[in-house]
């Protein structure tokens, strides 16, 4: 059954190379229509991006959109659609910022409760899309998205200085800056710090591997994924398992922001950034919702990104990246589609095949029709 | 279309030649020839997977043959979608309905051919024109009701309807009577004999050889995937055709001796189940299983069947009690239920049994996740769960190159033989079984019905459910029957025959009755009747011209065969013919009410 | 599940539904004049004009229509079984295309151009689901970031050399005539005397007739006449036989190919002509994130209406108000409004009770008393809630709405020709 496993990696592999080198191709002929050379906009984005600054502002950016996707992901896998992680993350962050910059801790011990603070607070306003769809059944796809809005609704009015907000040089309104012995530390390399949080990032990646494949819990939960209707015949509640993946979702949602707060800005501003967690669809769908695939395709949206910075003064509208991560995710889905069925159907004409030339003469092995 | 002249009977109206048709493992069809003469009943017989329905959906351009050519009144044709063949004049009514529920009857016969001028649907004449087609032939539909409120009966009228409005000529039925009780399927004939005398070729696809038989002028036997031989019903026997479909031994699901034990497995007391609007889709339902007996559940599909299994197995919410052996099961959801000790082989494997992505050992963990030796605490026991599915594929015979591939890849009795197996491990002591060799191959058939018996064996209790009578029959220690969501008798499958279980089913004796009471007076409509000679025997693939009594020897218990006072009644016997018409008269009577 | 699951985690109860074929028009009327009464009881407590004034409705009908096309491309797309989850990127690329095209070519020709614009949006969707088989709502949110990559890229091509464009926005772009009907003047006259429900309906009706713009008389056209194409024309009924049995229509001889790929690029169009509707005539420009989410809101507002055009309209027009208010004294409204709410959900509350439905009536009479607690103990509402309150209606609403609704049967569901059967 090697043979099985391997022609699977190959075509796993098919398909992001695939709809790559298409995205590549449609990039190229928007390039050509806004009157640029592609070969030579490609040379500078390379140029540019294998620089080792530019190097570390891929990898600390990858590691934001790293935990975005996981937490996107985790809710794919059973077919629960959360489009809300920028709300969550933006409103954990806040509260985060908040309680980091108030309460008076230990810097060590302040991290950790900056952290669980923001996981709890994105699980929450997560939960509030999962107990709306298993109670009244409203679509957890435009409940995250209207919950984005709102919470950001939320984070404006509170962050004020009358409220939750304090002044901060001439303009910034911004919360109670944490202490800098709660800066977490960065792993310095030729080129810059690297966020320590990266860390976190990984382990949240090996975690959510063990506990997608290794756990009864992974278990029921891909099996919604692939079948409600088996799910809940082999005792899957699947109510319960909305209600626990949103929450875990939420959760790394709530992560998101960390990298950012505690290793650079350490304190919520109005300024603090948005727009994450929508990469982090992309970057989930881009990785097939698979840990070491979402970190390629983190490492690949962001390296779209920081590269392109140099094309201003190439002269040729940087925007073409949010041109090419488009095409890209488009692509990608695509291709992983058509590789699904080529690879079911590759399978049902082997195991066909393999059978007829086992079976014995007088053994029946007709089927009507395609057997799925 | 009523008006055509009845062509000659010697003329050709459909001829198949050399049909191949390739699926990605399998070979549906090879080398098929049929001449199917005009007006006449031309019937196509093969055993399940045999390769029938592949060759109707060719002729009707749902799928284009590999090789081979069709002809439709001498013109070479070749259709790329329906619309072709419906404009050849070939008309389809399939197996499971091709209905819109949330359209009118209206909307859904004129679909694809409406009436009216500049693209607006002129709703008034489609709507003529469907009372004069449904008055010319009795087929009583009403034009302006949601297809949802309809039963199986009305819905395959609306299904010949909308053939008919096509102005069909050559009328394909796939497998029209799987769904009827004997009853309605007299009915059924007696309108084929009117489409038939009104000069419309009709080709008939089934495996129930007494039907066959019965409304037939000429019969293709249909072999895997092709044709080997086409017999006058005069020149054949059952006998003789069954051999023909299998091309060797028979298998039969008769059990040998009774192995019923004393003790209690499943008791099931006021088990209710409601619907949407409060209406009973199960209502009141108690039964008993002992270890080692098999209870068959006898209804027409859509009687409560489907709320039965679900709410023994917490997939429903319902009223009652449930308990297994000594244990309360009502409160306990789904998962717990599992774990107590019960087996279930689900209605529709492909929704409900499997996932069909995931690999075979996977789906060997599946409803079992809680369970040794596929899970260790909250980890889930690789090795263990791979070791196991081995075992199952060896002891099964599960049809596979290995246990990697996804369970798609299988085919369907391999597929189901898989969940037996699955579910008979951990050692059950009470098993669901729904349907359990429904849509598969004579063989894998044959080796679940072994492993059913070999559990019931050694004491396991099972639920049966299964719309194929004989197979009821075969299996069952017990037959109750169900209809509207009561229990409204017991049969006694060693004598009982299945004519008796089909009237049971529809409640035929009752459909004198105002159908709104119901089976209030909880009649026990069958019951044990006087060993009926089994000369029909043929029906199915039970051996034998005149086989003895299947359940004859010492081991049946006296005790769980006494029959229930006042089942055995002239209303039941007298049922045959005279009752037909009532019954198919009346939406309400034979509860063909879906909920 | 997939997609489907969009649907079928909205529609436990939907056979009750489903027979219920349209409630009566005496009914509507009743509900109509009973809420008018409340409204202008709460006007008159909160002295909160503005929630009836003509300024209130007419913007409130120049926000519904771009919720409300959005509704309908929903509607056109699910009711052939393509679930348009993209309508937010189509309309992004309506607003961008919209723009362009009233800047090069004349404020109509960017209506046509935006049209085209949403439609290609709606090509590429039909191309991901129908012929690729991708799961629609990820191939939707696909469409959604392209859509934004696509405007912005050609806004830094285009826009950037404009007077006044840039890469977030274009230069102020032509008008769109507006026309005024008679009787403008003695309703604005009536309106101001703030009587008891007299003014409200002057100053609705004056809303809805002083300063229409000709493109909002063609959108609210677009309403009944989806109507009479999807279930008075052959047309029409094929159409949405492939959002209820595809294989039926196969058999039958529909082209479901075709027929989805028509729906989905109409989809497409209708989104495009809302999202031109918004750079054209609800601003004079094109800005980017200017949709805020209307895509997803349309498509709440179609869910609200059951899959049927009436209802979808009636959706559109609480969203539309909700979110003129934030326009028109925002803070004081919407403070009036938090009244209204909990009268309304004290009412359901006893309706609830008396179905027997104690849950329900328990949340209702929750949410009410904290929307009275909220009204009593503040004189206006902060302007960050106000800029969300059509998002929170839109939850509100299908919180409490969505449990008896009927969506097409295969809606969401991948279809193969040839498999059917």
């Amino acid at each position: 059954m090697k043979r099985f496993d391997l022609e699977r990696i190959g075509l796993g592999l098919a398909a992001p190379v695939l709809a790559l080198i298409v995205a590549a191709l449609l990039s190229s002929i928007a390039l050509v229509i806004s009157g640029n050379s592609p070969l030579h906009t490609f040379n500078a984005m390379l140029d540019y991006g294998t620089q080792p600054e530019t190097v570390v502002q891929t990898v600390n950016k990858a590691t934001i959109y790293y935990l975005s996707g996981l937490a996107v992901a985790i809710g794919f896998r059973m077919n629960l659609f959360n489009i809300g992680v920028d709300g969550q993350y933006q409103i954990a962050a806040f509260f985060a910022a908040v309680v980091g910059g108030w309460l008076l801790l230990p810097g060590p011990l302040l991290i950790i409760v900056v952290v669980l603070v923001a996981i709890v607070v994105g699980a929450l306003w997560a939960g509030i899309a999962a107990v709306l769809k298993v109670t009244r059944g409203v679509s957890e796809v435009i409940s995250t998205i209207m919950l984005n809005v709102i919470g950001g609704g939320i984070v404006a009015y509170l962050l004020d200085p009358h409220r939750l907000g304090t002044i901060v040089g001439t303009q910034q309104v911004t919360t109670k800056p944490m202490p800098s012995d709660a800066y977490l530390p960065g792993i310095p390399v030729s080129g810059g710090e690297i966020y320590g949080f990266i860390v976190v990032a990984i382990a949240c990646g090996i975690a959510y591997w063990v506990l997608l494949g290794r756990t009864r819990f992974g278990f029921d939960l891909r099996a919604t994924g692939l079948s409600e209707t088996a799910a809940v015949a082999s005792g899957v509640s699947v109510r319960r398992m909305v209600i626990r993946t949103m929450l875990i979702s939420g959760g790394v949602a709530g992560l998101v922001g960390m990298p950012l707060l505690l290793g650079s800005s350490h304190a919520f501003a109005q300024d603090f950034p948005t727009g994450y967690g929508f990469s982090g669809i992309a970057i989930a769908l881009l990785g097939r919702n698979n840990p070491i695939g979402i970190a390629l395709g983190a490492l690949l949206w962001s390296f779209l990104e920081q590269s392109a910075q140099i094309l201003d003064l190439e002269n040729v509208p940087k925007e073409i990246v949010t041109i090419m991560q488009g095409v890209t995710v488009l692509s990608v889905v695509i291709a992983y589609e058509l590789v699904r069925r080529f690879s079911l159907a590759q399978q049902q004409r082997r195991v066909g095949a393999e059978l007829r030339a086992a079976a014995a003469p007088g053994t029946p092995t007709t089927g009507e029709g395609s057997p799925a | 279309m009523t008006s055509a002249p009845a062509p000659a009977r010697d003329t050709i109206a459909v001829q198949l030649r050399g049909i191949t048709k390739r699926f990605p493992g399998v070979v549906a069809n090879r080398d098929i020839d049929i001449a199917v003469r005009a007006g006449t009943v031309h019937a196509i017989v093969g055993e399940n997977g045999a390769g029938k329905s592949t060759l109707m959906k060719i002729l009707y351009g749902m799928q284009k043959p590999d090789e081979g050519s069709i002809e439709v009144d001498g013109r070479t044709v070749s259709f790329s979608s329906p619309a072709d063949a419906i404009s050849a004049g070939i008309g389809m009514v399939h197996q499971h309905f091709m209905l819109a529920d949330n359209l009118t009857v209206l909307e859904n016969v004129v679909l694809g051919a409406e009436p009216g001028g500049f693209g607006r649907l002129d709703f008034r004449a489609a709507r003529r024109r469907i009372l004069e087609i449904s008055d010319s032939y009795g087929l009583g539909v009403e034009p302006d009701r949601l297809l949802e409120e309809l039963g199986v009966g009305d819905r395959q009228r609306v299904e010949i309807l909308k053939v008919l409005y096509r102005g069909a000529r050559i009328l394909i039925l796939d497998e029209p009577t799987a769904v009827l009780v004997p009853q309605e399927v007299d009915e059924l004939f007696g309108n084929l004999q009117e489409l038939k005398s009104e000069g419309i070729t009709i080709l008939f696809i089934s495996h129930k050889l007494d039907e066959v038989l019965a409304v037939a002028d000429e019969i293709t036997v249909v072999r895997r995937g092709t044709t080997v031989a086409t017999v006058l019903p005069a020149d054949v026997t059952a006998r003789r055709l069954a051999e023909l479909m299998v091309g060797g031994e028979l298998p039969s699901p008769e059990t040998r001796e009774s192995t019923v034990r004393p003790e209690v497995v499943l008791e099931v007391r006021g088990l209710t189940v409601r619907g949407e609007e409060g209406r009973p889709l199960l209502d009141d339902v108690s039964l008993t299983i002992h270890a080692g007996e098999v209870l068959g559940i006898a209804g027409v599909e859509g009687n409560g069947q489907a709320e039965l299994v679900d709410a023994i197995m917490g997939l429903r919410p319902a009223t009652g009690t449930v308990r297994l052996g000594d244990r309360e099961l009502t409160e306990l959801n789904t998962r717990h239920r599992r774990e107590a000790g019960i087996g279930f082989i689900p209605e529709d494997r492909q929704r409900q049994g499997l996932l069909l992505e995931a690999p075979l050992w996977e789906n060997r963990i599946l409803g079992h996740q809680s369970q040794r030796p596929n899970v260790t605490g909250p980890w889930i026991d690789r090795a263990g769960a791979r070791a196991d599915t081995e075992r199952i594929v060896r002891e099964y015979d599960v049809r596979t190159p290995g246990i990697d591939v996804a369970a798609s890849a299988l085919s369907g009795g391999n597929q189901q033989k898989l969940i037996v197996g699955r579910e008979m491990s951990g050692n059950p002591v009470l098993l669901l079984a729904a349907h359990p060799t429904r849509g598969v191959d004579v063989g894998a058939q044959a080796q679940i019905w072994d492993a059913l018996r070999t559990a019931r064996a050694e004491g396991l209790a099972v639920l049966l459910i299964s719309a194929d009578l004989d197979e009821l029959i075969g299996l069952s220690d017990t037959i109750e029957v169900i209809l509207r969501g009561r229990m409204v008798g017991t049969a006694d499958p060693r004598t009982v025959t299945p004519e008796e279980l089909g009237s049971a089913m529809t409640g035929a004796g009752e459909a004198a009755e105002p159908a709104e009471h119901g089976p209030a007076g909880g009649r026990h409509a069958a019951g044990t009747v006087a060993v009926a000679d089994r000369e029909d025997a043929g029906r199915h693939l039970v051996p034998g011209p005149d086989p003895v009594p299947p359940d004859s020897g010492p081991g049946a218990d006296p005790d769980l065969d006494v029959p229930l006072p006042g089942t055995a009644g002239p209303g039941l016997t007298g049922t045959g013919t005279t009752g037909t018409g009532d019954l198919a008269n009346d939406p309400d009577a034979g509860g063909e009410e879906r909920p | 599940m997939t997609a489907t699951g969009l649907v079928e985690s909205m529609t436990k109860a939907s056979t009750a539904a489903g027979r219920r074929r349209g409630i009566r028009w005496p009914l509507w009327l009743l509900g109509i004049s009973g809420m008018l009464v409340l409204v202008s009881i709460v006007r008159l407590i909160t002295g909160a004009n503005d929630i009836t004034s003509s300024g209130t409705t007419g913007a409130a009908l120049r926000l519904a229509v771009p919720i409300g096309l959005a509704g309908l491309g929903g509607l056109w797309s699910e009711r052939s079984g393509v679930v348009n989850i993209g309508l937010e990127g189509q309309l992004i690329l309506g607003t961008w295309f919209g723009a362009w095209g009233a800047y090069e070519f004349g404020p109509w020709w960017g209506v046509i151009v935006g049209i085209i614009g949403g439609a290609l949006g709606g090509l590429v969707l039909a191309i991901a689901t129908v012929s690729f088989g991708v799961d629609h709502i990820v191939a939707g949110v696909a469409i959604t970031i392209l859509g934004g990559g696509i405007t912005r890229f050609l806004s830094a091509l285009i826009f950037v050399d404009t007077p006044g464009g840039g890469v977030t926005q274009s230069p102020s772009l032509p008008r769109i005539g507006t026309v005024t009907l008679p009787g403008s003047g003695v309703l604005r006259d009536i309106e101001e005397k703030h009587w008891f429900v007299v003014s409200d309906v002057a100053g609705i009706l004056g809303g809805l007739i002083t300063q229409i713009s000709w493109l909002t008389i063609v959108a609210v056209l677009l309403v009944p006449l989806t109507y009479l194409v999807l279930w008075r024309t052959k047309f029409g009924l094929r159409l949405r036989s492939c959002g209820e049995a595809p294989g039926a229509a196969e058999s039958l001889g529909v082209n479901v190919y075709r027929m989805k790929y028509t729906a989905v690029i109409l989809s497409g169009g209708f989104a495009g002509l809302g999202g031109a509707f918004l750079s054209l005539v609800a601003t004079n420009i094109y800005r980017e994130g200017q949709t805020n989410g209307r895509g997803y809101i349309g498509l709440a507002a179609m869910i609200f209406g059951n899959w049927m055009p009436g209802g979808l309209a009636l959706g559109s027009g609480i969203f539309g108000y909700t979110d003129a208010l934030q326009l028109r004294s925002g803070g004081q409204s919407v403070h009036a409004l938090l009244l209204l709410l909990a009268i309304v959900l004290g009412l359901l509350a006893i309706w609830s009770l008396y179905r027997g439905r104690r849950m329900r009536a328990a949340t209702s009479v929750a949410v009410a008393a904290a929307a009275l607690i909220w009204f009593l103990t503040s004189d206006t509402v902060p302007d960050e809630f106000v800029g969300f309150a059509p998002h929170l209606t839109t939850l509100l609403v299908l919180a409490l709405a969505a449990q008896r609704l009927r969506p097409p049967a295969a809606d969401g569901k991948p279809y193969r020709r040839g498999e059917a059967g």
